[in-house]
This record gives C-alpha cells, structure tokens and sequence, in this order.
C-alpha cells in the first residue's frame, strides 16, 4: 500500500504519489522519452500519440531542458534543466478537471483550504504547429498545472480532442512542501539514511550546463548537427512505406520525429549562444515546424496513427 | 404567460468573454423567438466563470397562427405557372379560390400557417444559437464534433408558469436538456433542481454562488473599501481588473495582505503593474504617503481559516514576483547611473527592428531626433534638448523592466532618465512622448515633450506612408488612426501653428536613407526571379528603384548610388542628397497629399464629435494652408458658429446667388469671369452701390483675414447681401449689350473673390 494520506515530505515523494494517482485512474505509466526536450509536450506519447483516431492515455514524467532558463543554480525558481509531469488522455474524458483535482489531492493539497482557479490560457507551440485551449490551474495564486484540450498539433486537426495536464514539478512541489529555494527542497525522504536535497543532487548539473549552453557550447558544430537533423529527418520520411528487406509496411514516423526533437534541441540551445537574431529566429522555428508538420503526416499513415491496412485484393 | 430560464454550463470561460457572451445569448435566443412570432415581456441575461443564463419573462404560450393571403396567376393561365404558384403555396388546386378583379378571374391562395408551441420554439432556437454561437474562439473536446468555448456539460432550460414547471426538450450532441445545475465547483457541487429563475437564484446563492456579475463587482469593491479603510487606506480604483476578477470566482472572498517591506520602495506603478499582470490583485495606496503597501486578492471560496493559507500562499508567490521586479529595477538603475548611462540601451536598439522596411529602432531614433530638432522652434523648445530627448525616449524600452512589463514604456524611461541625473524637461518628455495614447488621454503641454512626441508620431506616420502601409478599413496594423489624432490633439491643445506638409518633408528624406538600406539588401540576398518579380519590388520608390532592380549586372551601380546616399546624408551635404533623389521628390509629391487628406479625414471625425458640420469642415479644407490645423480648425469654428446666426444666412444666400449665376454664364460661356470689373460701365444706382459696398467691404475684409479674426471677415460679407440682393432686383445680368454684361459678370466673380477668402461657400450645405 502506498502511503497517499497527509503531506508528502520530500520531491520525489510528490512524484511517486501522481504515478500511483495516474496508473489508479487507467493510465499506461511511461518512462522520460531518451532525448534532450523543451517540456513534457515534445515526448512521442503526446506530440505523435495525440494525433489520429486511436484512443490514448499515458502519464510519464519528463526531464525538460530549456538552456537560455539556467542561472548557474542560483535562482530559487529558475533551472535550465528541470522535471514535468505529463498526462494525455485522448479522448478527453468529460470529468477531466475532477480528475485533475483529484491529483492535486493525492499530493496534499487540502481543497478545503486552498483556492483553485482555471484562468484562461491558450497554448501554441509554434515549433510543433500544434495549439489548444485550456486554463493555466491557480493554487492560491500560483500557477500550478497548464491544462489543454488540444485543437491542432503538427498541422492537423485533433479528432478526438486530447486532454493534456502538465505539471511543472519543482516548483509545485515547492508549494506543497513549502521550501522558497529550489536548492533546498528535500528530494528524497528528510529522515533517511542519506538526506538528499535537490541541490545535492542538481546544484553542480546547474553550473555545468549553464557554463556550457551560454558560453562554450561548439556553435558551428551545432548549426551542422541541425542541418544534418534536418537532411535526415526528411531522408527517413522519403523512404518507401515497403520496408524491401522484410516487405512489409513501415513508415518510420517516431526515427523521423526524434530527428526533429533533436533540431529542436539544437535551436533552443543555439538561442541560448545568443546567435540567433530576431530574424532568423522565426526561420528556425518554422523549419523546425516543418519537421513537426512532416513526422506528423507520416505517423498518421501508421497503424497506431489510425491507419487501417487495406484488405488484400 | 410562461417565463423561459436557459442555464449552459460549462467549464471555465474565460472572464474577459462572460459578458460579451451573455449578451449574445440574450440576442440570439430573443430575436429568434420574436422572429418565430413570440414576444415577450423582458429579458436578462447573467454570467459566472461557469455559467451563461438567460431569463425570459412574459413569453408567448405559443406563437400566433398567421393568415396570408396570396395572388396568382389568371383563371385560364398555363398549367405550368399554375403548378408553380401551388408548389409555392404549398396548396393543390381545389384549395385555391377564383376571384374576379377588373382584368380578369385570377386565382387566389389563402395560406394559413398555424401556431407553434413555445417548447417547439425555444427547442429549435436554442440548439441554433448553441451550434452557431459567436464565441472570439471556440474549441471542440473528447471525441464529439461541438463546438463550444470550453467543454460544455449541461443545459438547463424550463418554461414555467402558474401551473407548473416543464422542461424544454432538447439534445445537442447527447448533452440532454433539464431542470438541474450544480452550485460552488468546491463548496456545493451537488446537483440543485429548479422550478423558475427566483427559485434558481435563490438556490444558487445557498450553494455559493452569486450569479449576477454586477452584484459580485460591488460586493468585491465594497468589501476591499471597506477592508483598506479599516487600516486608513484607499484600493487603487481599476474597473478592468474589478470586471476580470468578478469574472474569475462565483463566490468573491476578499482578501488583504501585505507586501515586504523590501519592496515598498519599488516605483508605485512597478508594483501595481506586476500585481495586476500576474496576480491580478488591486494595489492598496497609503493616502498620505502615496505608496502602495497593501494588496488585495479575491479568492473563490471560504475556508475553516478565513483565508490564512489562501492569503499566505498569494503573499509568497507575491513576494517572488515582486524579487524579480526588484532585481530588473536595481540591474536597470545600476545601467541608467553608468558612465554610459542609457546610451548603452539606445546602443543595443541599433539590434532591434522596428519594422523590416523601416530599419531599427536606433534608424528610427535617429529620425526621430532629426525631426525633433526641427519640430523644436515651432513649439517652443529649446533645439538640444528635444534632440537630447528624442535620443533617450525609447532607451527604456531595452531595460530589463520594461523587457518584462511592456506596459511600463515610458514611464520607466522617466525614471531612469532621473536617475541618470539628465535635466527634468528630458526625463518627463521620456514618459509624454507617447500621448496622447488614446481620445481621453490628456496631451502633453511641455515643449519638449510636445516636439519629440510629434516627431515619434509623424516618423511613424511617413514611414508606413512611404512603404504604402497605410490603415484599409477596419485594420490598422499600427495603429496610425491614433498617431494621426495624437498629431492633431498636440497641435490643437498646445495651439502649434505649423504647415503639416513642411514638417512631412524632412521625414520622406529620413525614410528614403533606411528604405534604401532595405532594398539594398533585399536586393543583395534576392534571387533573379524575385528581383523580376514586381511584387518584390513595388515597395516605396518604385520608380526609380523598380528599373535598377530588375537586372542583376546593375546592382552594383545600387550598391554604389546607395553608399553615395549615405556618406552624403551621414555629413549632412544635403545638396547633393536633393540632386540625386529624384524618387524622393516623387515620394513627396505622391504621398503627401495623400497623407494629408488621412489627416483631414481624422480631424472630421475629431471635430464632428465637437459638433462641427462635415460640410463646414469640407469647406475650410478645401482652402489653401489646410496643412496648418490650427488655422483650419480656427476657420472652421468661426464659420460653424456663424452660420448660425442670421448674418451666416445672410452670407450664404448672397454669395450663393451671386455663385449660382456666375458659375452658369461661366458653364454656358466657356470661360472664366475673373477680370476686375469695372465701375465706369455701371448703369443704374444699384449697381454702382454694390460697386461701393465691395470696396468698402474688401477695405475691411483683407485686414480682418489678415488678423484671422475670420468671424469679423464674414460680418462684413454677410453685410454685402442687402447690395447683392438690390443689384439682382435692378439690373438683368444678362444684358443685351455684351460689355455690360461681361462687366457684371466680372463684378460677381469680385463677390465670389471676397466672400471665398473664409472658406469654400460652394460647399456649405443650406
């Protein structure tokens, strides 16, 4: 039995409670996507998974990275590398904001007490073609959750509607455990053995990377590596759907689109270089749009997008 | 006589669509019941985060039957026509009724198409308005194809009168009409049955909820008064916010907290700004001291602790906020105090665009202070110092301030232009160079602040002028309505006399140097195809342009002819600018009036809401030195006023008969009447008078036109009309004798000469 009563006392404790809240409600549990992203979103159980007809439900956390956020760990709420909750369910149930509450609950947090608002927010991810609308959720305030009912993603229209919930997790966690530093907010249990905080195990990460995404990372080696991600990705949707070595139909949607995860990676972190102009800035996001736009037509062409094989003549 | 309540319940609507949405659901749903033939006595419409509700009272049980009666075709006529009217009708033919009428047996239709129950009514209506609904934006959710602005969940919609209550039935895509609707999301979410709207209220106030968004903004206004009152202070009044935090709860808590102290010495409007934009909390201001010290939150529910937690939650994330505007204030001061000061942000401009015809913000700074500095004499200012100005008015807009609160522009600029020690006229006309923002906004009186806050909008207005951005209809990207009635206002209020048209010259010159820069890279990075493509080319100065563009072997000559623009421009050798522009004499020629009649047009609408006739105003434009708006509006209230009073009449309808019969020899002659007339030809009394009275008159005219003292001028046109009318009574125009009749046509142009010096006659209605 997992001890789901009281306050959670530590990060991952807040963690554990909304997987088990999750796979409660009929979620598939899924692991962080192997690949650097900007937010939870970007993982192939959402972007790729919201797409089509099929239904869908997953929930994972995802380590998200945004190298132009990173203060070499010393803001109390900014990271450049930090953990999103994520939970799509397509399609969207009609008592969604009651489960959503209910996760709230499970972590904690009183409803008694606390003041719960949905204010409006529309999401657009321009670098997915994707939008929705939806509320940012407040607890007392604070923007806990971004909730969407996705309209559109990678050019096309969402039937059925998606629901997303994303929880940005430290700093909800914060609240829930009440610490005002990031760097001090306990990670695993304040009385174990070993007493982590999150600065134990992510202060030096901080500096390091943050080091890196400003001032050393290679920019020329980057801007080949979004050209090269760019050639392939498109290399991979060109092939023929007849596999000739097995002969059956595959269309390579998910190597495709983590071609495009990766020259959205690239991007945020040649803007953290701070040598992409105003300009230019447009022209890389809609052609890393154009990468979202692609992987997305092919993967409805796939079986898990909706596609039904054609019986044999 | 039944009353309709209709209840959508949805999830959260966006507080800044309630009651625009409210209101459209009140229209749709009325107009279609009337449409339908069912009147009724009155109609309210309300809102909550949750809810749109509609009651009507006094309706029609059902709608009328309603007789028609229909003409057709003769007794005798071709089947076909016959067939037709009967389709049309919806009759067979032993249905029809042959009448005689004087030309004829033709047959008649008596259509009676009967009453329809309400339900029916209401059923149809509703589902339409719900299905065509004009939400801003609208979404659909789970696997149905409804639209609605959130997910729609139920639909409560009763008739009910003295016998009872009933349900209207209804299904939109399986959301199935009933009696029921659910209180407070977290305090009463049970389900609540109703039988009519007061019962509907009633319960829905026991169940938290206050449904009425007017009665909330009270209780909230009411409440936080009463709460900083309490402490000796006063809430910061802001309608839009009170209106988007009645939109956000459905039971308002009003809660105050304070702010650390480590923040009070934040800007007053630093604070407001970030509370309101993130946490849209009011600021409470200590009267006495002006500062903001308190804030007020409005939670959407009551708790076991009176708020304490809900209240210490807001403070902290407060706090937060309030650490990163504190951070961008300190970082910002520490820049404005610098050696550099705010040079090092107007530097950092030279890398933001301003639009990408246009060149930067720094280009546009440049102009700005070019202009500046001309604008200064003519208002009063001292040279250098609106220069100065024009340099760091927009410094502030690289701050990390107003990076974060766009809101702040200029008044942030105020702040660190003090802070930088600059002198007073400098840091105010940072803040004023806006104004006036809108039509209520007051207008800056400094000089300084009036000449750069000219140049801002003039440079603004030229430049889209020059690259034909100019507003079409409804859109008006840049809002260039507002610059040309900001222009307006400062030259009205500060009473500015200047020829618009001079102030337009030096801003084509300005533009003509960045869109070359424009166009000489466009051209530089073009394909051949692009640079053949007409398209591409048709932006400003396409004459000259256009040709050079087109081939590639002659782009060097651009480079070059563009590089000599520059080095001539940059040490101000203007000559040899002016020799070489050809197409910027064209740009002048070509969009200044065109500019001009864009402000002309603005200034009707400013002066119509004055009270000022169009056709008056028509009349005053139509003189020349139109461009000095002054001088114009001077014009057109003294005429507006005058024609009024019985003189105005008197001027009107002598130099109108005098006009008329002129114009018409003039037509019938082919030639123009204007030689002096001469007395000498003067046959009778009458004649010789009007001689007289117009030199008298013309002796007192002139000065009076000359002093502008345009009432004065027209008295004494006005006292030209007892001549006018004694010289129609005695003489023929028209004489046989071709000298004599020239010469008094020539005698009437003198009247047309001298009662044309206010304004236009031609065109004054009356």
């Amino acid at each position: 039995m997992t001890q789901t009563n009281g306050a959670p006392r530590s990060f991952q404790e807040i963690i554990l409670r909304l997987q088990n809240y999750w796979a409660a409600k009929g979620c598939a549990v899924m692991q962080p996507y192997d690949m650097e992203v900007g937010a939870g979103t970007f993982h192939p159980a959402t972007t790729l998974r919201s797409l089509g007809t099929k239904a869908w439900a997953a929930a994972y956390v995802q380590p998200s990275r945004r190298p132009t956020d990173g203060r070499y760990g010393e803001n109390p709420n900014r990271l450049q590398h930090y953990y999103q909750y994520q939970v799509l369910i397509k399609p969207s149930p009609p008592n969604l904001q009651e489960l959503y509450l209910g996760s709230l609950e499970a972590i904690g947090v009183d409803m008694a007490m606390h003041d719960i608002r949905f204010v409006e927010d529309d999401w657009e991810s321009p670098t997915l073609g994707a939008w929705g609308l939806g509320w940012e959720v407040w607890c007392d305030g604070m923007e806990v959750s971004q909730f969407t009912y996705f309209q559109q993603v990678g050019g096309h229209d969402c039937h059925p509607v998606s629901g997303e919930l994303t929880y940005g997790l430290e700093r909800l966690a914060m609240y829930v455990l009440g610490v005002d530093h990031v760097m001090d907010m306990p990670y695993n249990d304040p009385d174990a053995l070993i007493p982590l905080s999150y600065g134990d195990v992510f202060k030096q990460t901080e500096e390091e990377y943050a080091r890196w995404n400003f001032d050393v990372a290679n920019t020329e080696v980057l801007l080949r590596h979004f050209e090269e991600a760019e050639a392939e990705c498109a290399a991979i949707l060109a092939q023929e759907h007849q596999d000739p070595k097995t002969g059956k139909r595959i269309i390579m949607a998910h190597p495709a689109y983590d071609q495009c995860i990766k020259a959205s990676h690239i991007f945020n972190l040649l803007d953290a270089r701070g040598v992409i102009s105003v300009t230019e800035r447009q022209a890389y996001i809609g052609r890393v749009r154009a990468l979202a736009k692609q992987c997305a037509d092919a993967f409805v062409l796939t079986e898990a997008g909706g596609h039904v094989a054609e019986t044999a003549a | 006589m039944p009353d309709l309540l209709i209840e959508l319940f949805s999830e959260e609507i966006p507080a800044r669509m309630q009651a625009r949405a409210a209101e459209d659901l009140k229209k749709r749903v009325t107009d279609g019941l009337v449409e339908a033939g069912l009147t009724y006595a009155g109609a309210a419409a309300l809102s909550t985060p949750r809810r749109l509700t509609l009651a009507v009272d006094g309706l029609l049980a059902e709608s009328p039957t309603i007789r028609e009666e229909r003409k057709g075709p003769k007794v005798g006529a071709p089947d076909k026509a016959i067939e037709g009217f009967l389709r049309g009708a919806g009759l067979t033919r032993d249905q029809l009724e042959e009448r005689e009428t004087p030309k004829g047996a033709v047959y008649f239709a008596m259509i009676e198409k009967p009453g329809r129950a309400a339900a029916e009514i209401i059923a149809e209506v509703l589902e339409d308005c719900i299905r065509t609904f004009p939400w801003p934006k609208s979404m659909r959710w789970g696997a149905g194809s409804l639209r609605w602005v959130r997910p729609l969940h139920s639909i409560l919609c009763i008739l009910s009168d003295e016998a009872g209550t009933s349900v209207v039935d209804l299904d939109i895509d399986g959301i199935k009409s009933g009696s029921s609707t659910r209180g407070h999301r977290f305090m009463a979410p049970e389900e609540i049955t109703v039988t009519g709207f007061d019962d509907y209220a009633a319960k829905l106030k026991r169940a938290f909820v206050v449904l009425d968004p007017a009665e909330r903004q009270a209780a909230i206004w009411q409440e936080a008064s009463n709460q900083a009152f309490a402490n000796g202070l006063d809430v910061v009044e802001d309608k839009g916010l009170l209106a988007e935090v009645a939109g956000l709860v459905e039971w308002p808590v009003v809660l105050m907290g304070a702010i650390d102290e480590e923040f009070l010495e934040l800007p007053p409007e630093v604070l407001q700004t970030s509370m309101k934009e993130h946490q849209k909390f009011f600021s409470v201001k200590n009267p006495k001291t002006g500062r903001i010290e308190r804030f007020i939150t409005v939670a959407n529910r009551e708790t076991a602790d009176n708020g304490a937690t809900i209240l210490a939650g807001n403070q902290k994330v407060l706090s937060a906020r309030l650490a990163d505007a504190k951070f961008f204030w300190e970082n910002d001061l520490r820049t404005a105090r610098s050696e550099a000061g705010m040079s090092a942000w107007v530097e950092n401009l030279g890398n933001v665009t301003f639009h990408n015809k246009l060149g930067t913000q720094a280009a546009r700074i440049d102009r700005i202070a070019a202009l500046a500095r001309e604008i200064a004499p003519v208002v009063g200012a001292d040279a250098d110092l609106a220069e100065q100005s024009a340099r760091v008015a927009k410094a502030d807009l690289s701050s990390e301030m107003v990076y974060e609160f766009p809101e702040l522009q200029g008044l942030m600029g105020r702040y660190y232009a003090e802070a930088a020690g600059l002198p007073q006229e400098v840091a105010n006309a940072c803040e004023q160079h806006y104004s006036p923002l809108g039509p209520g906004d007051d207008v800056p009186s400094e000089p300084v602040s009036v000449a750069v806050a000219l140049a801002d909008k003039l440079d603004t207005l030229t430049g889209f002028w020059a690259i034909d951005e100019k507003p079409t209809g409804s859109k008006d990207p840049y809002a260039l309505r507002r610059a040309a009635l900001g222009v307006i206002r400062l030259v009205l209020e500060n009473d500015v006399r200047v020829e618009l048209l001079a102030l337009f010259a030096p801003c084509w010159k300005h533009h003509f140097f960045d869109v070359s820069a424009f166009w000489e890279k466009a051209c530089r990075n073009a394909s051949d195809d692009e640079l053949r493509n007409s398209e591409f080319c048709a932006g400003m100065f396409n004459a000259g342009w256009q040709e050079a563009l087109k081939q590639r072997p002659r782009l060097k000559e651009i480079d070059e002819k563009t590089e000599a623009i520059r080095t001539e421009f940059r040490v101000g050798k203007n000559t040899a600018l002016d020799a070489c522009l050809k197409t910027q004499a064209e740009l002048e020629s070509h969009f200044g009036p065109d500019l001009l009649s864009f402000f002309h047009d603005r200034l009707k609408v400013f002066l119509r809401d004055q009270g000022i006739r169009h056709d008056v105003i028509d009349a005053c434009i139509a003189m020349d030195g139109s461009d000095d708006l002054t001088l114009l509006v001077k014009r057109a209230r003294a005429l507006e006023d005058f024609m009024k009073t019985e003189d105005g009449t008197n001027l009107l309808q002598g130099f109108k008969r005098a006009n008329n019969i002129l114009s018409q020899a003039e037509e019938k002659d082919g030639v123009e009447y204007s030689y002096g007339a001469d007395r000498k030809f003067a046959e009778n009394d009458s004649e010789t008078a009007l001689f007289d009275a117009l030199a008298a008159g013309g002796d007192a005219i002139s000065p009076a036109i000359e002093a502008e003292d345009f009432a004065a001028a027209m008295r004494g046109m006005a006292a030209l009309r007892a001549p006018i009318d004694a010289f129609f009574e005695a003489v023929q125009v028209n004489a046989e004798n071709e000298i004599v009749r020239r010469n008094r046509l020539n005698l009437l142009n003198q009247i047309r000469q001298v009662c044309g010096q206010v304004a236009d006659l031609t065109k004054v209605e009356g």
